[in-house]
Formats: structure tokens, C-alpha cells, sequence
């Protein structure tokens, strides 16, 4: 079990003044991993290894057999699909003020 | 040593067959089939409003399915549920630990989930008489990343530790693991149906899973750094992923490849965030550069700009009924437009 060592960057304080370390921890935790991998793919082959090279003959054998359709149906029912949904899509056609619910909704004055 | 030989051996030709059989239904691009269609017209979205409370960068954000409330998570150490019609804050839910990288709703609205670098998943019930912590599901070995209920009673997560799981929230135990990633998974997109759910992590790939066997059914590559974001095309049979290579890209499931990119040589800055309006016309990204580009999604050309905020757009979301999008920021803010 690996034990992770949290390494605190210099931390500017940000425009709210504010000083966050965790952008460098996020770093930290994110390259750990690729890390391990890489250390231990360069070993000398151990029974680790040889069953994670299963697992990933046994994940290629299933994804080769799957079966495919032509990229040109596939684009052309993408299409179709927005096509058929375009006049419902808010955000492309515009939404009308008086059914706006987000629209700030000004008070009247009756003079 | 033999046998390490062999397996690599078939490992290399099942990608070179694998490479293959993706080539021969290549047989056209998007940007051909889609030469024909009408642009998507230029959009101009207003910053109808902003909501102001967080005191610190906003990391997540997810919309109720009543497409009003919305839960956002900030470093501050809070969720906040805000109605977004007035734009009043409805719950303030005290975290125990501030470092959160995500937060969702369940459908129902009645639980909040979030996590980050404590590698757990807290489940708060905000509609008991005060904000109560339900569950607290402590597994991962890994930073939690994001999260995603199916139910009250099922939650999905993507953990730093390589993994997602299905967890059963009325006993608190995992009920499914996916392993397959072997970087950081970052990200999760659960299907229109629910039978499926896609993740994208930092090596790079997205991976379809099956819900209920938790095996992995596809594998798309060709980002060539961090996947941060992903979401599901409404049809439910293409998805979009976000990468730190800037760039973003649509893989179609039934033709097992990429089918579009969306990249400008101008942006150097990474995806954080993405979400597809109602129709999938439209898609919105949130990048580093503290703007989020509007794209149309057939024929891969930026149709509009969403800028207003003073730093990073972290996350990004459109409720379930299409009628606006809000952008959350390392600003502390959140912002409405349509």
C-alpha cells in the first residue's frame, strides 16, 4: 500500500486573496498512478504482471469482437437525430421573454 | 518469461485487428455527411443571471431533474442548493471535508452526494428537517473525481484510484467495480437508459461500461493527454470527451471510433467541462482560458463564445428540459445564460 506524501507547492494567494495548495495535491494525485504503472511494467516479469497482461488479452478479445456499422450511418443518424429535434432545443431557437424563467422579470409601473 | 511473450504477442494483434476493423467501416467523415446540413445559426446567450455566494473556487455543479434547483460545491467547504428561477440559495450543506472535487443530485432531489481528495462519497438527505448525512461510502483508494446517482438507492463514482463502482446506498458496501483504466479516472456519463455508463480518465481513453456486469464493452482512444469531461450525445449512441490536449472530440459507439473533432489551432487551453444542448446540436465546453465555446457538434465549427468570468470554468450543465446552461467558475460564481 503506497503511502502519498501530500508536497505543498509555493502557494500564491489567487485574485480572491485566497491561497488553495490543492491545485499541486490534484497534480500530485494524478500523476501518481502513471507513475506506479510505469515502475512496475519495467520489472522483471512477476505473476502481478502476467495476470494483468490476461486481463488486458482477455479486454482485447472482447472489444475485438464487437460489431461495427459504417461511420456514414452512424454520422448520418447523428444527424438525423438533431435534425429531427432541432425545433424543440431551447437554446438553439431562442426562447421567447415572456417564457423565460430565467429572464429577471422587471415590475411594472402603471403611470 | 514465455508466457508474458505470448500475451503481448496477442495483446498486439488484437490491436492491430481491432485498428483494422475501425478502418474498414471508415468510410466516410462527419464533415462530409454534414456538408449538406444548414449551419446551426451564430448564438448569442445572455447572462440572465449569476449566483453569488461561494467564498471560494467551484469545482461542481449538477442540475436538478426538476431543471429549477441546482447543487453546486465549492472549496469553501459547502454544497449549496440554490432555486435558480430567483436565484435564492433553498440549503447550505456544511462539508466535512473542504477539499471536494464533485457533487450531483439524485433525480428525486431529495439526496446530494459529494467528494474529493478524502476518497469518500457523502450522501446528504436535504429534505430531512436539517441537512443529514445519510451515508458516507469509503472504499476508493483514490480521490473521487465525480459522481452520478442512478436512484436513491444507487450511485456511480469515478475515483483517482483507477476505478469506478456502483455502490448500494441502503447498505452503504460497493456493489460493482470497473477496472480496466489504468490512469486516474476523472470523469462519468451514465447512459439515457441507465444500462451503460462511460468514463474517461487520465490515460487518455474512454471506456463504455455495462451498469449491471461491470464489464468494460468499448474502449475509444485518440486524446492524446487527460480526458476531464464526457457526456453522452441525447441519443445515447455517441459521446463526447473533453482532454487537456485541447481539444474535444465525438466517438460514435455503434461505429466503435471517432467520428469529429473539435479543436482550433488558436486554443492552447485544456477542457475542463462539456454539456450538449437538448437537440445535441450545440455543444458547450468550459476551458482553462476562462471561457466556454459554443460548437456545433455536425460540422465541428465554433458557432459562439460564453465569456463573463474571471477564471478557470471548472464545470459546466443543462437541465434535463434544454432551457438554459449554467457555467461554474474558480470565480466563486455561477452563471445562468440563455
Amino acid at each position: 500500500m503506497l503511502v502519498v506524501g501530500i508536497r505543498l507547492e509555493a502557494c500564491q494567494p489567487d485574485s480572491l486573496g485566497q491561497v488553495f495548495p490543492q491545485d499541486s495535491i490534484r497534480l500530485d494525485f494524478k500523476s501518481l498512478t502513471s507513475g506506479v504503472e510505469a515502475k512496475m511494467s519495467s520489472k522483471m516479469p512477476s505473476s502481478n504482471n502476467i495476470a494483468q497482461a490476461r486481463r488486458t488479452v482477455q479486454q482485447l478479445r472482447i472489444e475485438a469482437s464487437i460489431e461495427r456499422i459504417k461511420v456514414s450511418k452512424a454520422s448520418a443518424d447523428l444527424m438525423h437525430y438533431c435534425g429531427e429535434h432541432a425545433k424543440y432545443d431551447p437554446l438553439l431557437m431562442g426562447i421567447p421573454a415572456s417564457e423565460n424563467p430565467f429572464k429577471d422579470k422587471k415590475p411594472c409601473t402603471i403611470l | 518469461m514465455g508466457e508474458m511473450d505470448t500475451l503481448k504477442k496477442e495483446a498486439d494483434g488484437l490491436k492491430t485487428q481491432i485498428e483494422a476493423a475501425r478502418k474498414a467501416v471508415n468510410d466516410t467523415t462527419m464533415a462530409a455527411v454534414a456538408s449538406g446540413v444548414a449551419a446551426a445559426p451564430r448564438v448569442q446567450l445572455k447572462n440572465r443571471k449569476t449566483l453569488k455566494g461561494h467564498l471560494a473556487k467551484i469545482y461542481g455543479l449538477h442540475w436538478s431533474a426538476d431543471n429549477r434547483h441546482m447543487v453546486s460545491a465549492s472549496q469553501d467547504g459547502k454544497l449549496l442548493i440554490w432555486d435558480t428561477y430567483t436565484g435564492n440559495k433553498v440549503y447550505a450543506v456544511p462539508l466535512k471535508s473542504s477539499w471536494v472535487m464533485s457533487c450531483s443530485m439524485a433525480p428525486s432531489g431529495n439526496l446530494v452526494a459529494s467528494g474529493g481528495l478524502d476518497n469518500m462519497c457523502t450522501i446528504v438527505n436535504i429534505k430531512a428537517a436539517s441537512p443529514k448525512t445519510l451515508r458516507e461510502l469509503d472504499a476508493h483508494e483514490g480521490y473521487l473525481s465525480h459522481s452520478r446517482f442512478l436512484s436513491d438507492t444507487e450511485i456511480l463514482t469515478a475515483s483517482g484510484d483507477t476505478t469506478c463502482c456502483l455502490w448500494d446506498l441502503e447498505t452503504g458496501k460497493q456493489k460493482v467495480i470497473y477496472k480496466s483504466h489504468v490512469g486516474d479516472c476523472m470523469c462519468l456519463a451514465v447512459s439515457p437508459d441507465q444500462n451503460s455508463f462511460i468514463s474517461g480518465a487520465c490515460d487518455s481513453s474512454a471506456k463504455l461500461w455495462d451498469v449491471r456486469d461491470g464489464g468494460c464493452k468499448q474502449t475509444f482512444i485518440g486524446h492524446t493527454s487527460d480526458i476531464n469531461a464526457i457526456a453522452f450525445f441525447p441519443s445515447g449512441t455517441a459521446v463526447i470527451t473533453g482532454s487537456d490536449d485541447c481539444t474535444l472530440k465525438m466517438y460514435d459507439l455503434r461505429a466503435d471510433q471517432e467520428v469529429n473533432g473539435y479543436q482550433d489551432a488558436a486554443l492552447n487551453a485544456g477542457v475542463t467541462s462539456v454539456s450538449l444542448s437538448s437537440s445535441g446540436r450545440l455543444i458547450f465546453a468550459g476551458y482553462d482560458n476562462f471561457n466556454c465555446n459554443i460548437w456545433d457538434s455536425l460540422k465541428a465549427e465554433k458557432v459562439g463564445v460564453l465569456s463573463g468570468h474571471d477564471n478557470r470554468v471548472s464545470c459546466i450543465g443543462v437541465p434535463d428540459d434544454g432551457l438554459g446552461i449554467c457555467t461554474g467558475s474558480w470565480d466563486s460564481f455561477l452563471k445562468i445564460w440563455n
